[in-house]
Order: structure tokens, then sequence, then C-alpha cells
């Protein structure tokens, strides 16, 4: 197989064939979905996606206005399922709205709220409404949100949910067996935490993912490098990065305080003393964490095998565009937004 | 019980080993099983099963066991029943992020894994969805019936697999 990630070209990604936003791009030879995020991996661009939180609201202008703040910076735009066990508009519905003006969702399905009858649902519910791009999780504990008297489902675990939905795609059936007439034309993805423990068998996680249908992953907040270049190696010497692009997930962290508190309450995040520890010292330690995630973007971009950034940057959404634009790894390429082909850069100062 | 749980893990070789013989046998009592009825003595081992593998692993009884693939570490009981490893959200002393006083359960069965041989390369294979109709009956019967329609083949059309 080619090799991919590591070996990437800088240019500008505008396709000839730009459709209507809203519709689907055509579906070039070996590709999964019709879908932009897949075109820009594979044509070795190095991505940049990002978090839209969905908002405690029926207003559908409430989702445009939080993903307008990303125009221009990121290829494609998640949306969480209930993160942290926290009740938002729903995963489907973000991603709706946003095909309807053409960004491209990646719309995230945890098995905590749904069992497999709802999930396949959605996930044929989704293509039909232009989602391609989903990122099959598990989800967090019902104790760390809003609802703790909440049942948890779990009928699913993330790997056989990436099983069914592969098997939704490729073989065109139910996990009952059941034929559907029209496959959900996806591009499949999965999460990673590469600070987690059993550090040992983490990698070999990833490759029962990708054995399961995983094509891309979005890893956990990583302010590790060591650990994650330790973890790449590994990735590495089990033959994936021919099969599975990796974006690494970064975020600026506000202060040494919410820093040290993240890692002692946000499930699987690991920060390094050295982190906090740069951030206290800090006069503008906001700033501070700006320039540590700028920083750690770039080391990332060397690492062999990480194929982009997945920026969380949970209220304080809007630093995303400073982030990418000082960074520099959009190397002057705008990825695509509503009424990007009709306006001028000029605009774009880096907010 | 939690610590003979943690006992089990640490002894994950000897019971694996243990339950290769066992298995064994009830293969070779297949002709007796079948000439009673797999239905009809399912219950009563079912409860056996549950009695031996809940002191021994805080067995759930899902009926799809796979002890032998997570370091005898029971993944039901972690509390988002995963069978595919652990998610993100282990603690850094290695702790479950639902249960803080209770050890992952997957960070256990890596530790178990590695004691049994080809005990890692067992828990890196896909385990694919829970058939929750099996909940409450006995593994042990259908392993069993699965073992000897592997050994006979096509030709063994009398032992269907488990409904």
């Amino acid at each position: 197989m080619r090799r991919i990630g590591w070996r990437r070209q800088e240019r500008t990604v505008k396709f000839e064939d730009e459709p209507v936003p809203g519709y689907p791009l055509p579906i070039l030879p070996g590709h999964t979905s019709p879908g932009r995020f897949e075109r820009v991996l594979r044509a070795g661009g190095f991505a940049v996606t990002t978090e839209l939180a969905p908002p405690d609201s029926a207003d559908p202008e409430e989702v445009y206005k939080r993903a307008r703040v990303f125009d221009g910076y990121v290829d494609a735009i998640n949306a969480t399922d209930g993160s942290g066990a926290n009740c938002h508009m729903s995963s489907l519905a973000v991603c709706a709205l946003l095909t309807r003006v053409g960004y491209a969702p990646i719309m995230q399905i945890a098995c905590r709220d749904k069992n497999r009858i709802a999930i396949q649902g959605d996930i044929l519910g989704g293509a039909a409404m232009g989602v391609c791009n989903m990122l099959c999780l598990t989800g967090d504990g019902v104790q760390a949100g809003d609802h703790p008297q909440a049942k948890p489902v779990f009928d699913l675990d993330c790997v056989s949910l990436l099983d069914i939905a592969r098997t939704l795609r490729d073989d065109h059936h139910f996990q009952s067996g059941r034929k559907i007439s029209f496959a959900p034309r996806v591009f499949l993805g999965a999460a990673e935490n590469p600070t987690g423990l059993p550090y040992a068998w983490r990698p070999q996680r990833l490759a029962k993912k990708v054995a399961a249908g995983a094509q891309f992953i979005q890893t956990q907040y990583c302010y590790d490098l060591p650990l994650l270049r330790g973890f790449m190696d590994h990735v590495e010497a089990l033959g994936l990065f021919d099969k599975v692009y990796i974006l690494v997930g970064v975020g600026p962290l506000r202060s040494a305080k919410t820093a040290d508190w993240m890692r002692r309450n946000v499930p699987g995040m690991h920060v390094p003393d050295a982190i906090i520890e740069r951030l206290s010292g800090a006069q503008d330690q906001a700033r501070e964490g700006r320039n540590i995630c700028i920083e750690l973007i770039q080391s990332m971009r060397e690492i062999r095998g990480v194929s982009g950034v997945h920026i969380m940057a949970y209220r304080q959404e809007e630093s995303v565009a400073e982030i990418v634009d000082k960074s520099g790894i959009l190397n002057g390429r705008p990825p695509w937004y509503p009424e990007r082909d009709t306006t001028q850069y000029s605009h774009r100062t880096g907010s | 019980m939690y610590s003979v749980r943690l006992w089990s893990v640490r002894h994950a070789r000897e019971l694996n080993a243990f339950y290769r013989g066992f298995e064994a046998v009830l293969v070779r009592l297949d002709g007796l099983f079948r000439a009673i009825g797999y239905e009809r003595i399912d219950r009563p081992t079912a409860a056996v099963e549950k009695t031996v593998k809940g002191l021994l692993f805080d067995c759930r009884m899902c009926g799809q066991c796979v002890l032998s693939s997570t370091g005898m570490s029971c993944p039901m009981n972690c509390p988002k029943t995963l069978r595919n490893g652990p998610c993100g959200g282990v603690r850094a002393d290695g702790n479950c992020e639902v249960k803080p006083n209770m050890k992952c359960v997957w960070v256990e069965a890596y530790r178990g894994s590695e004691r049994i041989p080809g005990g890692v390369e067992a828990m890196s294979q896909v385990q694919f969805a829970v058939d929750q109709r099996l909940q409450g009956r006995s593994s042990w019967l259908r392993v069993t019936r699965e073992k000897v329609t592997e050994k006979c083949g096509a030709s063994a059309g009398a032992a269907k697999s488990a409904p």
C-alpha cells in the first residue's frame, strides 16, 4: 500500500468538482466517502479539525454561530455526542444543520446513550443528511455528567460499533443480517489515548480499531511529547501508518489552575508537571497556554505518522484561529467554508 | 468478591490451563449432554457456572465468556462493559474512571494476559457485539457445542449452536 501521513505535500486543496454547498463531492477512487475531510487527508494535506460544543438550545442559529468561528481554519468540525455525559443538542442534528450549508462535520457517536437499533438508524440518517465522517466512541460514564441518575446503555463498545458501521457501509446489511438498499458512504474514525494506561497495549488497541474499520484516529489531549513519540514508534512498528490517518489532540490550557483541575477531573487527561510549572510562571497564563499549544502543534507536525491535529478549545473556541494561524500548519491553504471561493482572504488577521 | 477477582488475575496462567482441561472433559461428555438434552441441562449448569465463576471472577453471566482472552479479568465488570480494551479514561494510578476505588478491569486484563501464553495476542482479537439473548445462559455448554460442531465440521448437523 501507498505510504501516507508522514510524506505530506503542502498545497492548496481546491477541488475542481466543488459542488453546491450541501451536496456531496464525487467519490474518488480509493475513497469511501464523498467528503472533503477524507480528500484532504488522502491528498497528503496536514489536516486540522476542531470540536463544536453543541448548544443547550433548539435554535439552529446558535449552531451556525459556533461553526462560523472556525471559518477558514479547519477542515472538519466534530459534533460531540453528549460529551462528558452532559445533555446538549444531538450530534446528528448538529451535523444535519452543518451539512445544509456545506460544512464537513464529523459526527461523534457514543455508545453510552443508545443501543444498536438506534445507532444503526443514526448512521443511516446521518449519511442521508450528508454526513461523511463518523467517529465511533464508547463515551464517558454517566457519573461524569449532569444526569448521573441516567441509565448507561453501552450495548456496544467502540470497537463493535466500528465493526457494525463498516458492515453497513461495505456489506450493506444491519448487524441482524437484514439488507439495506443504499449503503452509508462514510469515512470512519475512532479515538485513542496515547497517554493512557496500559501504555504498552495502547498501540495494539489502535490496531484493533483499525482491524474493526477505523480509517482515521483523533486522540485525546496530548501534552507529553516523549510519550506520544513512543506511542507513534510502536504504531509504526505495527505497520499501521499505511492503514490509518492519525490526528493528535491538542488544546490551549487557560491557566495553571485549570490545567491542574483538568488533569485531576477529566478522565484520561495527562498533563506533565513541566507544563503546569510553565503556566504558573507566566504573567498572562492564557497567552502562555496558547503558546504551549502552538509549540506542541509545531513539534507534532514533525513526528512521523501524524497526519493532522484535532484542536479542542472548549469555551475558548475563538482561540483556534490564532493557534492555527501562528503555528503555520495550513501553510497558506485555506480550508473550505461557506463563501470561501467568493471572498478575499485579506480579512484574515488571525483574530 | 473483589479480592478473589484480583487473585484470579494473578493466577491467570493456572486458571487458564485448568479451564482448557475442563473444556476437554466437557467436549468428551457431549454424547451424554445430547442424550439428556442441552436445553434441559442449561439451567442447572448455568447455576453451577454462576456460583463458581461468580466467586472467582465476579461473573455477570453474559453467556459469552471471553476470560481466556482477557487475562481472567471479566470485562463485564467494567462499568461500560467494554469487551475490546480499556477506555481512554483510565486514571493515572490504573484505577477506573467510573469507580475510583476499583482497578481498571482492562489494566488487570493486560496483566493477566501477559501471564497466559498467547494471552496478549488473544486480547488483541476483535470481540464482536454481545448477543444480549445469551444473558444468564451457560457459556460452558455453548462453547462445548461450538467445539463439537467445529470438530465434526458440517457433518455434525445435530449439534447446532446455542439459540
